[in-house]
């Protein structure tokens, strides 16, 4: 025991020493540090620092949904589930019948706020029609083989009508190809490649999401600006599309985007992502986010840091909109708003009742301003809550939802 | 002084190679910064490393962190009053999770690396169960404060940091120490000179759980709630005690040399951010480690077996 003490506090001398050292090759370093700065800042392939454009980033459906961003959706203004952009109506006669219905949803996941509020919303829309007699919800787990099954063996439940959140794009199409000829089908959320649903629900999409953040800090960010994206991670399409809408903003802009960063949506990773960059740079002019989970952590780096919180983007989750608010923030959320989950019941008893649906039905996709943050914020609710539920009017709020009155 | 001594040169190393990359890293706020992101994992290293020199793993540390984070947000749902006895809670539930671990490896005799695994696949799947991936509630000001507050310069989690090094350091040093190891080296041997070594294992899982309840304290203080928040820090943490040079198996490494590992692992990830290089590449990088360090012990081990003996 003896050598093993002497071990250790040779082991901690030797640390002390190490310190030591490693404190003298700082004083160099530093007096020249306003004239260099580091490789990783000039890194960036196209001089903006933005990268390459992803493999995932489709021009045509850029222009669609940047087209969609200014027009005006039809339907009623105060319900805007229900409402619809450049909606191209079919006929649904085929599928009518008469009640009660049987209707069926094959959910991706309940795995994260988003989806939690989004089935809570779904489900109080359900209680509210007396002709929905039986309402069936298999969750896939987030895995893909098992909705498969749950797709199948849906099918032999006698449904009524389908609802599917797929939850993943490809690996999907077929098992919702089959379900088609059986019974009347609607997707929302992720689409899948086929036409054969009766009708797929989805806000705006991701290009929108990121475009509107880009835009709005190229609009804050004075020109020569640092800005930091922070993503969550890559190859995912609907968090590719935000960041490639956001790159060719950016890349018209004269913003310089000094880093893009993978937080796998963790906050002490974000905040330490955003601690190292602000140390790097010594300021960081604006920070862009492909979704606002963590936009709450990236904000405290630079409150820890002793510095004012430069424009931000969040989402319309209740944490980031109470910090905006205290905070008194430069900030926007764009949103992928979870009152979608009341569509899919919406469109299936107007295809079961022969009513005219669209064959895209796209929702709005407000993002918060601003002016209108006081209207969102909503105290009694949780810091993950979604402001845009579309749920404020229906049974059970705001308990159901995890709120207080 | 031979095992722990590469470990040091390493983290010199890596501490220079950021320094280079960033001249302003060890200025003391920079440093002090880096001291105060790595504690959470150099106390769970600590913690870890009390469990390993005994001969057993601990896996369940990333789903107990998590577990706890959420727990605390839960109860005290940003009311103040709450902070301290769910603190306290805290900590008891730690040296639970601990006290389940080491009962169930030693008196069963369920190895620890399924016992731990499987505590690690409860505490996850309950605080799925409990929250659907979506946490409730809020950690207060006051809890948040000492994972995010300093004292003067010095944040609150180095401090915490340096009381849990002493303790760990005296442990070591005190009679449970050398039992400890005696009983990694050689339990029967350990059992036959009066060692009592299901309670002593026992005891280094409940640091272990301990080390969990502080580290989440202080993630959770730092960067709030999150589902995700101890996400692979069994990985880490286990990474970093090997890459210490303490021996899988147990009996051989110290405690230093353990949080010097943990350090080393943060410097590690600070300079491949540094550099730009994504954080996708951090799991990969922890496994090289792992295995390398693992087959570089084993090496050593045998070209010195012979001496020993």
């Amino acid at each position: 025991m003896q050598i093993a003490s002497r071990r250790l506090f040779a082991g901690a001398a030797l640390a002390g020493l190490v310190l030591a050292v490693a404190a003298c090759t700082s004083d160099t370093p530093t007096t020249s540090a306003p004239s260099g700065s580091t490789p990783a800042a000039e890194a960036g392939a196209s001089g903006k620092g933005t990268g390459e454009q992803s493999k995932f980033f489709v021009q045509a459906d850029y222009d669609a949904q940047m087209a969609m961003r200014t027009a005006q959706p039809t339907g009623p203004v105060d319900k805007p589930w229900e409402q619809s952009i450049d909606p191209e109506l079919i006929d649904t006669a085929a599928y009518k019948k008469p009640g009660p219905y049987h209707l069926c949803f094959s959910n991706a996941a309940v795995n994260n706020a988003w989806r939690q509020v989004g089935w809570k919303s779904m489900q109080a829309e359900v209680s509210l029609h007396k002709e929905i007699k039986t309402f069936t919800a298999l969750d896939a787990e987030g895995k893909d083989d098992k909705q498969i099954s749950d797709i199948a063996e849906l099918q032999t439940k006698g449904c009524d009508a389908l609802i599917i959140s797929p939850n993943t794009t490809a690996t999907l199409t077929p098992a919702v190809s089959g379900a088609c000829p059986k019974v009347p089908v609607i997707v929302f959320d992720r689409g899948v490649q086929t036409d054969c649903p009766v009708t797929f629900i989805k806000p705006i999409g991701g290009y929108a999401f990121g475009a509107e953040a880009a835009e709005f800090l190229v609009g804050k960010v004075p020109p020569g600006g640092k800005i930091l994206a922070l993503r969550i991670l890559p190859g995912v399409d609907v968090l590719e599309t935000r960041w490639s809408a956001a790159k060719v903003a950016f890349d018209k802009s004269e913003l310089k985007v000094v880093g893009v960063e993978f937080t796998d949506g963790d906050a002490a990773k974000t905040k330490s992502i955003v601690t190292d960059y602000i140390q790097r740079y010594g300021k960081i002019d604006g920070v862009w986010m492909d979704a606002g989970a963590t936009a709450v952590a990236a904000v405290e780096a630079f409150e820890d840091a002793g510095q004012p919180v430069p424009p931000i983007n969040g989402e319309d989750q209740e944490d980031f909109l109470k910090k905006w608010s205290e905070a008194k923030l430069t900030a926007i959320a764009p949103t992928y708003p979870t009152y979608q989950w009341r569509t899919p019941i919406i469109a299936a008893l107007k295809i079961l009742n022969g009513e005219q649906v669209p064959k895209v039905w796209n929702l709005p996709q407000p993002a918060i301003t601003q002016d209108k943050l006081a209207s969102y914020l909503r105290p009694g609710m949780p810091p993950l809550h979604y402001a845009l539920c579309g749920c404020e009017n229906l049974p059970g709020y705001p308990e159901k939802w995890g709120g207080t009155s | 002084m031979k095992r722990s001594l590469p470990i040091f040169v390493v983290l010199a190393a890596l501490l220079v190679a950021i320094a280079v990359a960033n001249p302003y890293f060890l200025d003391p706020p920079a440093f002090l910064a880096f001291v105060k992101r790595a504690a959470p994992l150099v106390i769970l290293a600590a913690g870890q490393y009390f469990v390993i020199v005994s001969g057993e793993f601990d896996l369940s540390v990333g789903s107990l962190v998590t577990a706890e984070v959420v727990i605390a947000a839960r109860l005290i749902d940003g009311t103040a009053a709450a902070t301290w006895p769910v603190m306290v809670l805290l900590i008891a539930l730690g040296l639970l999770a601990g006290l389940v671990n080491g009962s169930v490896t030693t008196l069963l005799r369920v190895p620890s690396f399924i016992t731990t695994l499987g505590m690690m696949l409860i505490l996850s799947g309950a605080v799925f169960l409990w929250t659907g991936g979506s946490p409730r509630g809020a950690l207060s000001p006051q809890f948040r404060e000492l994972g995010r507050g300093s004292l003067g310069p010095v944040p609150w989690s180095v401090l915490i940091l340096v009381v849990t090094a002493a303790a760990a350091i005296w442990a070591m040093r005190a009679d449970f120490g050398r039992t400890l190891v005696a009983a990694g080296d050689n339990d029967r041997a350990a059992a036959l000179s009066g060692v009592r070594v299901p309670r002593i294992r026992t005891i280094g899982f409940m640091i272990s759980g301990l080390s969990a309840a502080v580290a989440a304290i202080l993630l959770g203080g730092f960067a709030g709630v999150s589902a995700q928040v101890g996400q692979g820090l069994e990985f880490q943490a286990i990474t970093a005690v090997v890459l210490g040079g303490v021996v899988l198996g147990g009996g051989r490494g110290s405690v230093v040399a353990a949080m010097a590992g943990a350090f080393t692992l943060e410097a590690l990830f600070t300079l491949l951010n540094l550099y730009g290089i994504s954080g996708a590449l951090e799991p990969a990088v922890q496994g090289f480690i792992i295995i390398g360090a693992v087959a570089l012990g084993a090496v050593n081990f045998r070209r010195r077996r012979p001496a020993v003996a």
